[in-house]
């Protein structure tokens, strides 16, 4: 069938640092602005705490954090992806959102051990659209639950 | 017939039915004789049969239409209430039980009932020759006593019979093809006529002049005349087949109204039967009711916990904007949602009851397999808990009464040999107090023997050997709330797996409540709850730690304080002071909560929050305490799942998500 060949997957583009990253489409609720987070004791550093998202708390995650980038002051362009993965609401801080974008499946290709920054774990592949270089996140082990509670506090804020 | 709609409405009502047999046949039991017991009972075997022939679950139905019989042979005393028959009937209720049960998680309700029906056919034939026999002697007299008399006519006959005259009954009998009924019941009167008074006529004369009747007819009639005269008037009118003619006193006149009465009143009886349960359960509500989903209640919390969080906000910014009407609509906005407030909880509050009158028959049921004689004295069923709660509550409980059944009371030999009574008893209390509800489990078996604990804690390396001179009785009998203990010598299915208490413990710390147990060695022990009453909306103390807000539970709040920091000592390197005469251990929320430190003007005093769980106390030292308020709980979602001494989470007046303070983390 021409679906394998033509197929594509709709996607959120975001960057953190100077890498562009991608997480598809149907896992996504919703994108915010910066707000208030309340911080949240005895979590791992990564996580930042709990927002109000219009009545529902929601934990946050800051990206560069989880995969152990430098950290950068949030600005206006600072952005909260909502997240819905195995039943789990989060946010996830990223430093700006680019783009909704089709990547065909075709231009999918399995992960290298390292790309950029990211640990290959976290990766589920990489897309090559024209002259941009999407990395594609596995939003399940990127959330996965065990270690958001037991580093306790080394904050490297 | 599309009956899926009425699915719900069918199990909860059958829930209900089985909570009536449940509850009478426990009665039934203490009190065999009581009709209003046998009467409840057919009741709700009848509406049960009714109800899952109408669905079409026709095992159930089979099996309620074989009690019903049973119940409907002792009710008219053809047969009498046994023990051994208990048995039996207890077994038809477990298996209803589970046919409902069944059919509630969409099952069919099929079972094999074919081993009870045969019991209950048994017990209903165990005098079944004489109830058949007593069956056809009423069927003979039917026609005999088929007549009522009024007062009037009664007392017509009474004088009559003091005056010398005869009264008779006469019963006519035509023959079966004669054309003119009318006219034949006519020539009849008119020959008695001559000869007496006809006192009454059944049927009535208009019906036997419209030929509105059988073959038969039956007169009371008075007169002088003999018995003989009388029938050789009648037996000459042609077309008639037979005629009875006896001696009608007027007392038995009377009787014969109250045979008939009670006839009359079967058949009526399953119209009756047929809205019996509005009838007999509207003078115990004694107001109207209605059904509705619980989904809608939970909806109309969720709605309500939103306009909650809006209304602190609103109060806030009315409060910043200093206007004076604004103010005041927006007092009066708070004190109408706070009576909203009040009725939509007491709207999820449910009797405990729910949970508690399941438990006689499962005491019954296990005492009898250990072989134990224990009675289960129930008090404040009517204490009503929020429904989520209701909900959770009854592992906890059936378990723990298990444990008191099972390692509890001893058996009535060693019970005799110690001196007490051979009956156990174990009472079962839930009571308002404050803001909680507390369920008591207190049983009069061998107590919890504190160095068995504590060296089967030493084994099971819960605690070490050299922490066994430090523990209070308080704290070697909580020790059997850990996981991994088990102190019964012997295993039974009943409880003693060792993965019991520890589950009771954490689900009802899950709840927001605590297990405190007293015990006293071969006295008993006793087992207190404490739940709050309601899961979603709570009263909190809002406190200040630098920029961030945390919220305390008042319920856990035993008082506020200043003290000074010269009051402050030091007890094995912990900070504490003396609160009330009592040590109470400081806990420095900051250090806890790793607050980033900010600069701030030193002070010589502390503010702290005094807290309580169980018999312990802790002190929370905070910065500043902000206020009381209601606060909506909402959990922190499902990635941050148990994280350290926080309970939750809730959404202030200005939006910004507050943590809750979980008290209990923290006492240790």
């Amino acid at each position: 069938m021409q679906k394998d060949e033509n197929a594509n997957c709709k996607a959120i583009v975001f960057q953190l640092q100077d890498e562009e990253f991608a997480i598809p489409v149907e896992f996504v609720g919703g994108i915010e602005r910066m707000m208030h987070i309340t911080r949240v004791p005895q979590t791992a550093s990564f996580v930042k705490g709990v927002i109000n998202l219009r009545g529902v708390v929601t934990p946050i995650i800051d990206l560069r954090s989880r995969f152990g980038m430098e950290q950068l002051d949030y600005n206006n362009a600072t952005r909260i992806i909502i997240v819905t993965v195995d039943n789990k609401e989060v946010g996830l801080i990223v430093d700006q959102a680019n783009d909704v974008m089709d990547i065909p499946q075709s231009s999918i290709e399995s992960a290298p051990n390292v790309i950029g920054s990211v640990n290959a774990d976290y990766i589920e592949g990489v897309a090559k659209t024209g002259d941009r270089l999407l990395i594609l996140l596995d939003l399940q082990r990127v959330l996965s639950a065990d270690n958001a509670l037991q580093t306790p506090e080394v904050e490297g804020q | 017939m599309d009956t899926t709609q009425y699915l719900d409405v069918f199990i909860d009502e059958s829930n209900e039915h089985l909570e009536v047999l449940s509850n009478q046949l426990l009665s039934l039991e203490k009190d065999p004789q009581d009709k209003t017991i046998i009467e409840e009972i057919f009741r709700a075997a009848h509406t049960l049969k009714g109800m899952s022939a109408t669905m079409g679950y026709q095992d159930l139905a089979d099996l309620t239409h074989k009690l019903e019989n049973v119940f409907d042979a002792i009710r008219y005393d053809r047969i009498t209430v046994q023990t051994e028959m208990m048995d039996v009937l207890f077994t038809v209720l477990e298996q209803l039980h589970a046919m409902v049960e069944d059919i509630s998680s969409g099952g069919d309700g099929k079972q094999d009932i074919a081993a009870v029906v045969q019991q209950l056919q048994a017990i209903e034939d165990g005098s079944g020759l004489m109830h058949a026999t007593k069956d056809e002697n009423s069927h003979k007299t039917d026609v005999a006593v088929d007549i009522t008399l009024d007062e009037y006519e009664l007392s017509i006959l009474e004088q009559s019979a003091e005056q010398g005259f005869h009264n008779y009954k006469i019963h006519v009998r035509l023959i079966s093809d004669c054309l003119l009924k009318g006219v034949r019941a006519y020539m009849v009167f008119d020959a008695l006529g001559k000869l007496g008074e006809i006192i009454h006529s059944e049927p009535s004369v208009t019906e036997l002049e419209e030929e509105n009747f059988d073959d038969t007819f039956t007169i009371i009639f008075v007169s002088k005349e003999s018995e003989d005269k009388i029938k050789s008037s009648i037996v000459n009118i042609a077309e008639i087949e037979q005629v009875v003619i006896e001696n009608f006193a007027a007392d038995a006149g009377k009787k014969t109204s109250e045979v008939v009465d009670k006839k009359e009143g079967s058949p009526s009886q399953a119209a009756e039967k047929g809205n019996g349960n509005t009838s007999h359960q509207a003078p115990a509500a004694g107001h109207k009711t209605i059904r509705v989903n619980t989904e809608k209640l939970d909806s109309l919390m969720n709605l309500f916990e939103e306009m909650v969080i809006d209304r602190s906000r609103l109060e806030q910014i009315s409060s910043e904007v200093n206007h004076k009407e604004l103010q005041e609509t927006v007092e009066h906005m708070s004190r109408i949602s706070g009576d909203l407030q009040d009725i939509i909880l007491s709207m999820r509050m449910v009797p405990i009851e729910q949970v508690f009158s399941r438990f006689p028959r499962m005491i019954r049921k296990l005492a009898r397999e250990l072989d134990k004689n224990i009675t289960l004295e129930i008090s404040g069923a009517d204490t009503e808990l929020d429904r989520t709660v209701i909900d959770e509550i009854g592992d906890p409980l059936v378990h723990l009464l298990r444990n008191a059944i099972d390692h509890g009371i001893e058996t009535p030999e060693q019970r005799k040999s110690k001196g007490k009574s051979e009956q156990g008893t174990i009472n079962l209390r839930a009571y308002h107090s404050g803001n909680h509800v507390f369920i008591e489990i207190v049983d009069d078996g061998a107590g919890i023997n504190k160095e068995k604990v504590i060296q089967k804690a030493i084994e099971n390396h819960i605690i070490t050997a050299d922490q066994k001179h430090a523990l209070t009785d308080q704290e070697a009998f909580e020790l059997i709330m850990e996981s991994g203990f088990s102190t019964a010598d012997k295993i039974s299915d009943i409880s003693g797996r060792g993965v019991g208490l520890d589950v009771v413990r954490s689900k009802i710390e899950s709840l927001g409540g605590s297990v405190i147990i007293h015990s006293e060695h071969e006295k008993g022990s006793k087992f207190i709850i404490q739940l709050p009453l309601t899961l979603s909306i709570i009263a909190a103390l809002l406190v200040k730690l630098q920029t961030e807000i945390y919220a305390i539970p008042l319920s856990t709040i035993v008082e506020t304080a200043i003290i000074r920091k010269q009051d402050i000592l030091s007890a094995h390197q912990k900070k504490v002071i003396d609160f009330r005469g009592s040590v109470v251990p400081l806990v420095f929320l900051k250090d806890i909560f790793h607050v980033p430190a900010q600069e701030a003007p030193e002070t010589d005093f502390l503010s702290v929050v005094i807290i309580k769980k169980g018999e312990k106390m802790a002190g929370l030292v905070v910065d500043t305490f902000i206020g009381q308020q209601e606060i909506v709980l909402k959990s922190l979602g499902n990635y941050l799942t148990e994280v350290f001494a926080i309970s939750g989470a809730t959404i202030l007046g200005n939006g910004k998500v507050a943590l809750i303070i979980d008290s209990n983390a923290l006492i240790k």
